[in-house]
């Protein structure tokens, strides 16, 4: 048992650190926000550079072939700046599909997503689904050679952006079946894909995405055609654990400023850290994010050790981060005061950020009744 | 970074597990299982148990008679004792006076004291909180006053568990004049029980067993060498014991074992429609307890691997003791849920050792509410739960 890090770790943490403390400080990340710009082109180049977007993918395509602890290592640095550009839309969930189910010919594009050259988005929720990833009503019907695709896909991270999308569609079966489900690479600028571009709470892309008739080639499949569920489970289990760390980064710098704050705040003649009904709700935030620490390092280690017991795990950090998670975004706010609830602070980005990271790929709750499914 | 065993832990779990399942008197585990009370005799006799194999020591240095054994191989252990349902060390000598001797005290006094401890053949106790001085610890009164190579102690110590037990007490007391600083005037002393002066009273807690007591001292002379370290230094030294006792009181593998019994229980027992664990209400308390002790355990294994690169036990060990409890009572109360009415009735003879008669209830359903009376004591004792937020705000967060 070993809670360390490696020296490859402890490097890439570093260089990640420096960063975002010397480069992505608030301003310039707000100047992004409040542009027309789906993420500062400028740093994805440098994140491809640095190798960043090179960390899980194999040795053998081309990548560093790290695992869960050192995309942990990246995921909680980013979430220290709350950094928007669109990591986890490429890198883990396209990219981590491409790896896990593509071809030879397919896995040639990872080269292309390493080297931030292009831009790749997932498309698998819809209106009804929710969080249940195998409701799926988006049809890939056979034509001739190939497919006939048809449907809509709703909150499409990166989708604003992307060039190509991986799809997650229905071949057979109705709409609530696990089976029948396949993965296809979709051209974003294909005939019968359109968009409806917006962004996300916290200034990141997305989109609406239709497909109208777009017809597939029959090598555009991932993977096995109707046996996709395994693959997409897995992958989003590994994108779940990434948004963990992301939020683990994010409530640590959270607590950070309110404990700052209150030093520096003077009311009724004192600084208000001073108060006890203040102090004792932000000792109650340290051991949250102690706790939201410990379950984190748990999920990682835990699924590095044993692939079967990874879901499980990771839907329990999920569930526990995501509770510590709401409580220090709104106990941010609330021992800030007014100031928090401003566009003006931090504080408030890092509240929604907190509470975005919360409702991604499953919500508390979700993740408590996934746990309890689970054996 | 990992969580596997290496060959030589796996071995080493094993050789535990075995040594358990031989060693381990039946007549004790039984009861620990069953969560009844166990007697002097019952830790005694395992203590000496495991000094002759060489593991009662579990934290002190090798030379002193520690099994200078890595944090994997001690979780491995309390995990092993847990499930086998050997009894937890009884703390106040081996957790809490030995540390403060090795470190503080002088050759004469580690070659006095530290062996009887090592081997079980004294029972010590804990004299630090006062009528007058719980939370405020350094506020205490009892008085030690020099007269010659004694110190003529006067004053009451409370809340002093198993003291009827002890034959040595450790205390704090103050040995400066009046105007000296609270913190600057406090003194580490040991204390035979059996010097005249002390009178030892009982008090009967919620579950109506004795379990803490009064102790009284009237004019007891205790020779100066008894005195650890230097004078007025009692506090420093008292505060370093504080964060060894916090590491212990999170008492994750216990929680752990009794959450699994928890479940099965939960299965058996009936709620007229079903078992309670269909139900979505007790579902949700009880997954709330097992992520919490999920998240416990790696907050554990953190501060010992912390440790283990040779730093002391930190203020987060405060955190050990905040969810340790905490999560130790939200269990107790689902034990509750489980006995249902059966957690009503107040039989406590039923389940001393020389109970003969019938039993009230299923199992040990009418001792889960005295043990949940009992247990509100985890979040008081120890420093309350209140204090440890004051040493995160304090030591940590710099408020």
């Amino acid at each position: 048992m070993d809670f360390s890090l490696s020296q490859e770790q402890q490097m890439l943490q570093d260089s990640v650190a420096k960063f975002v403390q010397n480069d992505y400080d608030f301003d310039t990340r707000m100047a992004t926000v409040n542009s027309d710009a789906n993420f500062n082109q400028d740093f994805w180049n440098l994140f491809a550079e640095l190798g960043w977007l090179m960390v899980p993918f194999s040795e053998e395509d081309g990548g560093m072939g790290g695992g869960a602890a050192d995309v942990m290592v990246l995921m909680e640095e980013f979430g220290k700046g709350m950094l928007m550009e669109p990591y986890l839309a490429n890198v883990i969930l396209a990219g981590g599909l491409l790896a896990k189910c593509g071809n030879e010919s397919q896995k040639a594009n990872l080269a292309e997503i390493m080297a931030g050259q292009q831009q790749w988005a997932f498309a698998y929720t819809e209106a009804d689904s929710r969080y249940c990833l195998h409701k799926v009503s988006c049809q890939a019907e056979k034509a001739g050679d190939g497919f006939k695709l048809n449907g809509q896909k709703s909150v499409v991270f990166n989708g604003a952006a992307a060039d190509h999308f991986v799809v997650l569609a229905r071949t057979s079966g109705d709409s609530a079946d696990e089976n029948g489900l396949s993965l296809f690479h979709v051209d974003a600028n294909a005939e019968g894909v359109s968009r409806k571009a917006y962004k996300l709470q916290d200034g990141s892309n997305a989109a609406e995405v239709s497909f109208n008739n777009v017809a597939l080639a029959a090598d555009s499949v991932l993977g096995e055609e109707g046996n996709a569920l395994a693959s997409v489970e897995a992958v989003i289990d590994q994108a779940t654990l990434a948004v963990c760390a992301e939020a683990v980064g994010a409530m640590g710098v959270s607590l950070e400023k309110t404990v700052e704050y209150t030093k520096t705040r003077v009311q009724f003649g004192v600084p208000i850290s001073k108060f006890q009904a203040l102090q004792h709700r932000m000792a109650d935030m340290f051991v949250e994010h102690q706790q939201a620490k410990s379950m984190l390092l748990r999920a990682v280690m835990l699924s590095e050790q044993d692939p079967a017991a990874a879901a499980k795990a990771i839907s329990a950090a999920k569930y526990r981060i995501g509770t510590a998670a709401r409580n220090i975004g709104q106990e941010s706010v609330q021992i800030h005061g007014g100031i928090a609830v401003t566009d003006e602070l931090d504080v408030g980005h890092y509240f929604k950020r907190l509470t975005m990271l919360e409702m991604m790929f499953g919500n508390s709750d979700y993740h408590a009744q996934r746990y309890q499914a689970l054996a | 970074m990992n969580i596997d065993f290496s060959p030589e832990e796996k071995a080493f779990e094993a050789e535990v597990q075995q040594f358990l399942a031989d060693k381990l008197p039946k007549e004790i585990s039984e009861k620990i299982l069953a969560g009844t009370p166990t007697s002097k005799d019952d830790h005694v006799r395992w203590q000496k148990i495991l000094a002759e194999q060489g593991w009662a020591a579990v934290n002190w240095p090798v030379e002193y008679g520690g099994t200078g054994w890595t944090p994997t191989q001690k979780y491995i252990w309390a995990n092993e004792c847990a499930k086998a349902g050997a009894p937890d060390v009884v703390p106040f000598g081996m957790k809490m006076v030995a540390p403060v001797i090795y470190t503080y005290g002088n050759e004469e006094q580690k070659q006095r004291f530290l062996p009887d401890i090592l081997n079980s053949n004294v029972w010590w106790c804990q004299g630090y909180s006062e009528p007058n001085a719980g939370s405020d610890l350094a506020s205490l009164k009892t008085t030690a006053v020099r007269d010659g190579d004694h110190y003529v102690i006067n004053g009451t110590k409370t809340w002093t568990t198993l003291g009827h037990y002890a034959d040595w007490i450790f205390c704090l007391v103050r040995t400066g004049d009046a105007n000296t600083k609270n913190q600057e005037a406090i003194s580490f002393v040991l204390v035979d029980m059996d010097d005249p002066g002390i009178t030892v009273s009982p008090i009967i807690t919620l579950d109506g067993h004795r379990e803490v007591n009064e102790i009284h001292f009237d004019n007891v002379r205790v020779p100066v060498e008894n005195r650890i370290g230097e004078e007025g230094k009692g506090w420093t030294y008292a505060k370093v014991l504080l964060t060894h006792e916090r590491t212990g009181i999170a008492r994750v593998a216990h929680s752990k074992v009794r959450l699994e019994k928890l479940k099965r229980l939960a299965a058996e027992a009936s709620t007229g429609l079903g078992s309670l664990a269909e139900d979505s209400r007790f579902q949700a308390k009880l997954l709330d307890a097992e992520i919490e002790l999920q998240a416990l355990e790696f907050t554990e294994l953190r501060t010992l691997a912390a440790v283990s690169t040779g730093k002391a036990p930190g203020p987060e060990s405060s955190i050990l003791k905040i969810k340790g409890t905490e999560v130790a009572q939200a269990i107790d109360e689902l034990y509750m849920d489980v006995a249902g009415y059966y957690s009503l009735p107040f039989v406590k003879e039923q389940f001393m050792p020389e109970y003969e008669g019938e039993h009230v209830g299923p199992g040990t359903a009418a001792n889960t509410a005295p043990k949940y009376f009992n247990n509100r004591k985890a979040s008081i004792y120890g420093g309350s739960n209140e204090i440890q937020k004051n040493i995160i705000c304090k030591a940590v967060l710099g408020l």
